[in-house]
């Protein structure tokens, strides 16, 4: 008989309680049980990092954890980054004004890890950048419009003016 | 790309573990996950339990006393990359722990899943065998420590018993002003390494080395000391031929060779790295770490 767990994740500030089996992989429980498809599921096996997501204010790779090791846990996922169903976050406004998507499959995943880069260093190189996202694979944009938006939206998130 | 079915258990204690280790025989332990997940999701292991280590007490934490590092088994690489005492003491661990897969791996990876896990690739356990670290573990049977040069014994295989765990590690640590490199060739930053070198130097007041260590992974299945590069540097004046001609024994080791490199070309990045690491190394002798 499959090996089931009752468990409780808070995500974006919701609570998800949800009986589930204990192989079911965090990513598939963020997409299928609560129905938050913004996190996407690329490799599967922790190399494309499009799943990133963010753990006690920490990013993790959702298909590297497994859900019932989420259970009382705070999660936020690409669609809790926006304050508001109006506004875009700086860092995604940045991306969207930089060209720093196309296909938009790596872009959840470049989001949340450049949310915890540029939190924990405001004033980065284009260096820094560049190995700050160098565990997320995006295949259409050659980096070079993602690396731009972080600069851009390093320089809003500081407060700088024109930035 | 999914996990198999297997039986969860989330002990809070290490007896608990403990007991859950000597009873079941096909049991595999999660630490961070970064290795054992993928090789879950690929299905390239099929236990019948998983028992998750996360929410033990009292398995994580780094500490400098009496000359040495001692750092527990669920210790995050993020702490370690973090700590200011390993930064100050060990700096070498930052060196290398900086180029250990991403900044959401090291958020999850451990010291001890890396030390178990051993991946002949894998920059942690290279640290540990330059600096001769002893690997502590525990299992209902009682602790033992082990000699990280003994600790190896295989590819991927460290010489421990199926009810053993890893509980931590000791790194003695190297005095003040010692110079140190670590330095790896991947395909892209944070990649698996395929040849890394770390060298470690002391030199006394006439200016010859008095001490130092040398170790390269990638080559071999676990992480080799250059004994005879040692043997070699070890009572001269530090100056880059001597490097350049030390570093040179490191093509004699029998390298592996699979679908990123050849052999040959392993053997050729163990001795240019191994020269890197030492001249990099002798730049930052005097300098204020340790």
């Amino acid at each position: 008989m499959a090996d089931r767990r009752r468990i409780s994740v808070t995500i974006n500030g919701d609570t998800y309680e949800r009986e589930v089996e204990t192989r079911l992989l965090l990513s598939d429980f963020i997409r299928h049980e609560c129905e938050l498809t913004g996190t996407h599921v690329g490799c599967e096996h922790g190399v494309c990092g499009a799943c990133t997501i963010l753990l006690d204010g920490m990013t993790a790779r959702s298909c590297l954890m497994l859900a019932v090791q989420a259970d009382g846990h705070e999660l936020l996922t690409i669609e809790g980054i926006a304050p508001n169903e109006e506004e875009l976050h700086p860092l995604q406004q940045a991306f969207m004004d930089n060209h720093g998507l196309q296909c938009g499959y790596c872009t959840p995943g470049m989001l949340t890890t450049l949310l915890e880069f540029l939190r924990d260093n405001p004033n980065p190189t284009e260096k820094e950048v560049r190995i700050a996202i160098s565990g997320n694979l995006c295949r259409c944009t050659g980096y070079q419009g993602i690396v731009d938006a972080a600069l851009d939206a390093a320089g809003r998130l500081r407060g700088e003016a024109g930035a | 790309m999914k996990p198999p079915p297997f039986t969860y258990h989330d002990p809070r204690t290490i007896p608990e573990v403990l007991d859950l280790l000597a009873e079941k025989d096909n049991a595999r332990l999660l630490s961070g996950g970064q290795s054992l997940m993928p090789m879950l999701n690929m299905r390239y292991v099929l236990p019948d339990d998983v028992i998750d280590l996360n929410r033990v007490d009292g398995l994580s934490g780094i500490e400098a006393a009496n000359g040495s590092l001692g750092i527990a088994g669920m210790t995050r690489q993020r702490d370690i990359e973090f700590s200011d005492v390993v930064a100050s003491r060990c700096p070498i661990m930052i060196e290398a722990i900086l180029q250990v897969g991403h900044r959401q791996t090291r958020n999850r990876g451990t010291l001890g899943g890396s030390l178990a896990h051993l991946d002949p690739s894998a920059e942690l356990p290279a640290v540990a065998m330059a600096l001769d670290a002893t690997i502590h573990v525990e299992s209902k049977r009682g602790k033992r420590d082990i000699a990280m040069a003994d600790f190896p014994a295989g590819y991927m295989t460290p010489s421990i018993e199926l009810d053993e765990m890893v509980t931590g590690a000791t790194f003695p640590l190297w005095e003040e002003g010692h110079g140190y490199a670590f330095i790896e060739f991947a395909r892209r930053h944070g990649d698996f390494a395929i040849v890394s070198a770390g060298a470690l130097m002391t030199t006394d007041g006439a200016g010859k080395v008095d001490r130092v260590s040398i170790v390269v992974s990638g080559v071999g299945p676990s992480p080799l000391r250059c004994t005879d590069a040692e043997r070699m540097i070890l009572g001269q004046t530090p100056e880059l031929e001597l490097f350049r001609e030390a570093a040179e024994t490191a093509r004699a080791f029998d390298a592996m060779e699979d679908i990123h490199a050849p052999s040959s070309y392993r053997q050729h990045l163990a001795a240019v790295l191994s020269r890197r690491a030492l001249e990099k190394a002798q730049t930052r002798l005097g300098g204020s770490n340790g």
